[in-house]
């Protein structure tokens, strides 16, 4: 077995190579357990070898449900090792999404991380007639579940060893089998629009972006990493299983998605991922700190702040930093970003990741500026969620970094990105015309992103290619792009921008409730729940002023000239976000017509009816009137066109 | 089966006022019993003599065969009876941690000045007594609040807490009072699910005071109703549901009648 070709072949690796090697350690009971590559190794036997005995079979699929855990990871990697693929499921979806991708992918097994999670699974039974399995990872609750179906993994893997004392060297005969071309993950996309499809990736997809990963970063068997983001997300699955498998380092699980923030700074991971709603949240953790820190601590923290933001600008230019800055800077390093890195977690960072959305420069700027190393990389599911990364000498706010070794990066037309290699999924799971959509007859696949290649050859994403309109008079509008620059205030938490065809640019804003209401209590400004602090007038004027500043960098005919603030935050219960929090525009424009007419027809309020998903699929109806605000002044003449 | 808990016969007056009149109630192992009953009926009072907070006029309290009638309120946690308070009773300024150390305290041998010196012994005991705590940090699902003061947390959450430190106590009984008075929809619904798994996870035998009827039918074996400081019925939930002294005495009255909290 020299060459590698699927992922259970690199466990084996692992357990003879790196032994005693920290694999995957999870915080429990307050403290971090740790398993090495050999008890990863042993874990992923026996349980792989109990899914064999209850029947699991070559080419059929198992699902994972749950918060990031080290049994789901191997349940994972057992499935793979017996010839079937991994079918990962966001914990938080409602009861139609997941029964759509359960009976989608005719899951045979579900692997669930506890009683609430089974529950759900209980009550679509009826409609998965695929389903003969489901294994439970907590025991908590179970005790009256009576099913011959409903098994816990310990039961599983109990039963995996005595299969293997009957079958010696059954599990290395399966992993032998194993070929390049065999299916690993069916990662079902959120899709912007529509129901959501299975990317099939294959094994061969997975190492090959492997290596082009390792071409293009350095990984280390002694790195950390941090395993919170979603298992259904592609960018998890990538680092977490294929990363972690291939270059052998630690995968590490919070104790709980609460105390991912502490169990970060416990940890001091060297590699960290995270999409920009983390990176914007921890900023705002700083911000909000340092505006209730005493005068001379607050201030010694501006000065030094400000200076590294300036050194880094520089930088980033390629200018010299001149000496008396440098000198700033290294007091600076001591006294306060040193301290905040630690303070967030970040102190032993050698890299750390921003994707699946773009990050407000401001924010990126700060991080950099004050010592973590973190890039942007750009990749999507179908691309086995990498397509380029910036070198950490080139890391800007802008790009989208230079397309890594081995994936080739081409502008179609209409400028949409085009990409071509070994690591593009192999089609949608029993969706042909959907593939044969995306992936052309020279195999380039076609992402919907709308870029182009800068003179330094980074790859540079504008926007969904769909989402960029023109306004009235021609100006192109790229929604997304507006979005981020009000997104960047702490205060405002989701933005909306409309203007596709219309004579100038409005946006619906959702405020961040932790800071806004920090804001208001610090002002005695009472308030019950977020629809009231919403609506309140010194609100309104707050989030206006900083509207405004955002347009100060904004050309002036795509300058946001009407907003108005939600009573509710947009959430993907209702369909208006995907789980990877990316806009749903289409729905977004339909369920709040009444609004965008209201922008364009000169009214100052609106009624809004909300309908609200809740969590268990009950629906409800908020309604309020909201007023809308005119940023700069009436766009009197915009209006008088319309 | 012998009772876990037999109360014979007890009767408690404060003053002029005669709070409980003779009451009995034979508390089976490994049973949830909610105890019922307009405000004022004695309920609290009940749990209080249990709990050996007051002490009986007359009547006997046993607990696995042995009285404990005129025992101590520390003897009788030393023995199993672990409860949480209608107003939350939790160090406020300690955090939860801390709070649910302190309900291991009667089960901690290791004395001041062992414990003073930290080795051996007590460094051995608080290791094992942590780890009994992180079992329940875990199973109540307050991770993220280990390091709180409790004073800072929502009201639900210190319920939660409280239930925490009764079983830091191991108990073999808990009382419960009120643990969902004041909460919301959402934390009834987390309370409810954690006194059954208590119940069935942990083998502990429940006694419950609790206002909301839809919570105490659901999750009662058995309900036992008092009105005026004595028993007027008890039973099964949909037994005690359809006895018209119960509807007249206590939900018939509960509809006009507010909730005093």
């Amino acid at each position: 077995m020299t060459d590698l070709a699927t992922l259970p072949q690199l466990v084996l690796r692992n357990a003879r190579g790196s032994a005693d090697r920290p694999a995957i350690r999870e915080k429990d009971r307050g403290i971090w357990q740790t398993w090495t590559w050999r008890q990863y190794h042993d874990e992923v036997r026996d349980f792989a070898l109990g899914l064999a005995a209850l029947g699991f079979r070559r080419g059929e699929r198992l699902s994972v449900i749950g918060d990031n855990r080290p049994r789901l990871y191997w349940a994972q990697v057992a499935a793979q090792c017996l010839g079937g693929a991994s079918v990962p499921v966001y914990q938080d979806s409602i009861a139609k999404e997941l029964a759509y991708v359960w009976s989608h992918a005719e899951v045979a097994v579900i692997v669930a991380e506890d009683q609430e999670q089974v529950d759900k699974i209980l009550a679509l039974r009826d409609e998965l007639p695929a389903l003969r399995l489901v294994v439970y990872d907590d025991p908590r609750g179970m005790l009256h579940y009576r099913h011959d179906w409903l098994k816990s993994f310990a039961e599983v893997q109990e039963a995996g060893r005595r299969f293997g004392q009957a079958h010696p060297g059954a599990f290395e005969r399966e992993i032998e089998q194993g070929r390049a071309e065999d299916v690993a993950f069916v990662c079902y996309t959120s899709g912007t629009t529509g129901t959501p499809k299975g990317a099939v990736i294959t094994h061969a997809n997975a190492l090959a972006t492997a290596r082009a990963a390792e071409a293009a970063e350095r990984f280390q068997p002694d790195d950390d990493y941090l395993a919170y983001l979603p298992m259904a997300w592609i960018g998890d699955a990538f680092y977490t299983l294929i990363m972690s498998l291939w270059a052998g380092f630690c995968c590490n699980c919070p104790e709980s998605p609460e105390t991912v923030q502490r169990d970060l700074r416990e940890l001091g991971p060297t590699l960290l991922l995270a999409p920009p709603r983390i990176w914007e949240n921890m900023l705002t953790a700083v911000q909000v700190k340092a505006a209730d820190a005493p005068r001379l601590k607050r201030w010694v923290f501006e000065l030094f702040r400000r200076a590294a933001e300036r050194a880094e600008i520089l930088r980033s230019d390629g200018k010299p930093v001149p000496f008396g800055s440098r000198v700033l800077g290294t007091l600076g390093e001591f006294f306060v970003c040193g301290p905040v890195r630690d303070q967030l977690g970040l102190g032993r960072t050698r890299w750390a990741l921003t994707g699946g959305a773009p990050l407000g420069p401001d924010t990126f700027r700060f991080f950099r500026s004050i010592g973590v190393n973190l890039k942007q990389v750009y990749g999507i599911t179908e691309t086995t969620g990498l397509v380029s990364l910036q070198p950490s000498r080139e890391a800007n706010p802008t790009t989208a970094g230079r397309p890594c070794p081995g994936i080739e990066v081409r502008i179609g037309d209409r400028g949409e990105v085009l990409v071509r290699g070994d690591g593009i999924f192999r089609g949608y799971l029993k969706n042909e015309e959907a593939t044969r959509e995306v992936i052309d007859r020279d195999g380039w696949f076609h992402t919907g992103d709308a870029g182009f290649m800068d003179p330094r050859g980074h790859l540079v994403i504008i926007d969904r290619a769909k989402d960029v309109g023109a306004l009235a008079d021609g100006t192109p509008f790229a929604p997304q792009f507006i979005e981020n620059k009000l997104k960047f205030s702490p205060y405002v938490r989701e933005a909306v921008a409309f203007g596709h065809e219309k004579p100038f640019v409005a946006a619906m804003i959702a405020i961040d409730l932790g800071t806004v209401g920090n804001w208001a209590e610090r002002r005695g400004i009472p308030y019950t729940s977020y629809m009231d602090l919403s609506q309140k007038p010194e609100v309104r004027e707050l989030i206006r002023e900083e509207v405004r500043k955002g347009n100060e960098t904004l050309p002036d005919s795509t300058k946001v000239r009407r907003i108005l603030l939600l009573t509710k935050d947009l959430d993907a219960d209702d369909a208006e976000m995907t789980r990877t929090r990316k806009v749903r525009r289409r729905h977004v424009v339909e369920k709040y017509a009444a609004v965008i007419e209201a922008f364009y027809g000169g009214k100052d309020e609106v009624e809004l009816a909300t309908a609200i998903t809740y969590e268990d699929g009950r629906q409800a109806t908020l309604r309020s009137r909201v007023t809308i605000v005119d940023v700069e002044g009436r766009p009197v003449e915009a209006l008088a066109h319309a | 089966m012998s009772a876990l808990l037999e109360i014979r016969d007890v009767s408690k007056a404060f003053g002029g006022i005669q709070a409980v009149t003779g009451v009995s109630l034979d508390v089976q192992p490994g049973e949830i019993l909610s105890v019922i009953g307009p405000n004022g009926a004695g309920k609290t009072t009940l749990l209080n003599m249990i709990s050996g907070f007051y002490h009986a006029d007359t009547g006997r309290i046993t607990l696995e065969g042995e009285d404990i009638t005129h025992v101590s309120p520390s003897h009788v946690a030393h023995r199993g009876v672990a409860r949480t308070f209608q107003n939350i009773a939790l160090f406020k300024g300690m955090t939860v941690l801390d709070n649910l150390m302190l309900g291991r305290h009667v089960r901690m041998k290791a004395g001041v000045l062992k414990s003073f010196v930290y080795w051996g012994l007590a460094q051995k005991e608080e290791v094992a007594h942590r780890k009994r705590v992180e079992d329940i940090i875990d199973f109540l699902k307050i991770q993220d609040l280990r390091r709180r003061p409790t004073g800072s947390l929502a009201y639900g959450l210190q319920k939660r807490v409280e239930l925490g430190r009764a079983l830091a106590l191991d108990p073999k009984v808990l009382l419960l009072d009120e643990p969902m008075g004041g909460c919301n929809h959402e934390e009834k619904e987390d309370m409810a699910r954690f006194i059954l798994d208590v119940n069935e996870e942990w083998g502990a035998t429940v006694i419950l005071i609790e206002h909301d009827m839809g919570v105490v039918m659901d999750i009662s074996d058995r309900v036992a109703v008092l009105d005026m400081g004595r028993k007027i019925a008890e039973g099964a939930p949909d037994e005690v549901r359809a006895d018209p002294e119960v509807i007249h005495a206590y939900l018939g009255e509960a509809k006009n009648g507010g909730r005093r909290d």
